[in-house]
């Protein structure tokens, strides 16, 4: 039987390590809701969802209630609209209108987000893709809580450079769109290499075309608990300092599996998997850059730190497999830049610059995620910082991804405040030599030579 | 068989557990395993209850525990087996 050691453990890793659960999402497929009358896709996508989702809030609740743990959020996935409302919509006015009915259901059903206005153009952009993503800027600023991603290559595909290159302009579109709010639109919109099917995790969630009708998918956190367990093993080995981090994400996961397959009982919704990431927020003490210092570095950034996190997002899988029957998603360490204090503490100190989370990009779960930089930096050059997380996904075989925030109006030495788990985060300096004729060139990066593999 | 797990934390004071067991008495929850110690000078109990044959759902009983807790002035939480159990064991 269980003791009171393990109790209190447990219930300590809640209350004062902010263990939670941060997200049940459910992913909802769209492609029955296919027409070519847009008044008919409005009404098919609206009455979907809410027939699906109308319970998941208060299933959270309930699940939350009975075992102690907060569920922090509770979200919905969806296939991208791209290929569901190809059919019906004619210009970018369209897509937007969609956009707006899942805002609508979003609301009605009581969800914080709502992911999968997008477009999965890796290798080729149809006219539905180049219009969904053309109206990415008015969709999001019309909107409060649709979240958007667009997956630009992959490294089966190599790299569509067109879009690249369009989403630049569009990332810094969004920007002046949602200006009065300090371009919060950018913190919902995300681009990707590699993008997976089963992501539970915003802004880039969508439900994919290889998952079922609907499914359950669940991201654990707990940045502040692995913090703790490595403050008792300070000065040990490498060995000590793996394992410790393996039995916590171990332990962490556990929790995410039993509320998975829960609220998979509850909703009667098969279960999809469980993402075991460790995701920070602004919180104190829940921040993967603590993790970081906790090893032995004087700030995330300091030499070292792509080995620490390289460590630290293995042991994290390595943990977090076992615990669960399935594990998908992003699955390992994200580094946000916003939402993250101790990420925010070493950019503010000099510390961390975004060369070096380029670097860490390369060993983490995600991307660049989070950063601000200031309102005047081209779109070329934001199309080449993404071209180039695309292509370290693209050769390293992993998910990488770009969800950077040009602040309109604001330069480096300022602060921008998102709110909530979005943060807040200082602005930071780009690079500022020009890669313009690169980018300008059309057509796409070939899939990397490790990529022909039958 | 349903097994919640009542934790009690706070400052040590006379009948926190005579309350706590009039209160799942009169509810008819009935006591497996009752362990308690202090955690950084602080009282903690641990209780194991079965609620199988108990009149209420486990939210009013998390509520109405926790509010008599505020009464004694100490933390009272209901919470069922499962997370501590699949935590801790394999």
């Amino acid at each position: 039987m269980i003791n009171i050691y393990e109790v209190v453990e447990t219930n300590n890793m809640i209350e004062k390590e902010n263990l939670d659960v941060r997200t049940i999402t459910m992913g909802i497929s769209l492609l029955d809701c296919i027409d070519s009358d847009l008044a008919k896709v409005k009404q098919k996508i609206y009455d979907k969802i809410y027939e699906a989702a109308k319970d998941l809030v208060k299933v959270g609740e309930e699940i939350s209630e009975e075992y102690g743990i907060p569920i922090v959020n509770k979200r919905i996935s969806v296939t991208p609209i791209a290929l569901v409302g190809g059919a019906a919509c004619k210009t970018e006015a369209d897509f937007a209108e969609l956009a707006e009915t899942l805002d609508e259901v979003a609301h009605k059903v009581g969800v914080n987000f709502i992911g999968g206005y997008s477009a999965l153009v890796s290798k080729g952009m149809t006219k539905a893709d180049e219009l969904l993503i053309r109206s990415i800027p008015q969709a999001l600023a019309k909107t409060e809580r649709v979240c958007s991603s667009v997956n630009l290559g992959s490294t089966r595909t190599g790299i569509n450079m067109d879009a690249v290159r369009l989403m630049g302009e569009i990332v810094k579109q969004t920007a002046e769109y949602t200006k009065e709010e300090d371009s919060l639109g950018c913190a919902k919109l995300v681009v990707f290499c590699n993008a997976p099917d089963d992501n539970p995790f915003m802004a880039g969630a969508f439900h994919g075309i290889t998952e079922a009708d609907k499914i359950i998918n669940v991201g654990v956190s707990g940045p502040g608990v692995v913090k703790t367990a490595l403050q008792k093993v300070r000065g040990e080995s490498f060995e000590v300092l793996c394992e410790t981090i393996k039995k916590t994400a171990f332990k962490v996961t556990r929790v995410g599996q039993l509320v998975a397959k829960e609220a998979s009982r509850m909703l009667g919704v098969p279960f999809g998997i469980v993402d075991l990431s460790l995701a920070p927020t602004p919180a104190v003490g829940d921040s993967v850059a603590d993790i970081l210092c906790e090893m032995g570095l004087e700030y995330a950034g300091a030499p070292g730190t792509t080995a620490a996190l390289a460590l630290l997002n293995d042991q994290v899988k390595k943990g977090g497999v076992m615990a669960s029957s399935y594990v998908g998603g992003l699955s390992g360490a994200f580094i946000p830049v916003s939402e993250d204090r101790g990420m925010i503490e070493a950019v503010t100190q000099g510390a961390l610059t975004l060369e070096k989370l380029e670097a860490m990009t390369c060993v983490c779960s995600v991307g660049l995620d989070m950063i601000a930089i200031p309102g005047d930096v081209k779109a070329a050059a934001i199309s080449g910082i993404i071209a180039d997380e695309m292509a370290i996904g693209m050769v390293n075989q992993k998910t990488t991804a770009v969800r950077i925030i040009p602040v309109i109006g604001k330069g480096v030495g300022e602060t921008v405040e998102f709110g909530g788990l979005l943060g807040y985060a200082p602005i930071m300096p780009v690079n500022r030599f020009s890669c313009d004729a690169f980018i300008s060139r059309e057509g796409r990066i070939p899939a990397p030579i490790h990529s022909f593999k039958n | 068989m349903k097994k919640t797990i009542i934790t009690v934390v706070g400052k040590d004071t006379v009948g926190i557990i005579a309350r706590v067991c009039t209160y799942l008495a009169d509810n008819r929850i009935n006591i497996l395993d009752i362990a308690q110690t202090i955690v950084q000078g602080y009282f903690n109990m641990m209780m194991v209850v079965d609620t199988s044959g108990g009149t209420k759902e486990h939210g009013d009983m998390a509520d109405d525990l926790a509010k008599l807790g505020e009464e004694i002035g100490v933390i009272i939480k209901c919470q069922k087996e499962e997370i501590f159990d699949k935590m801790h064991r394999i």
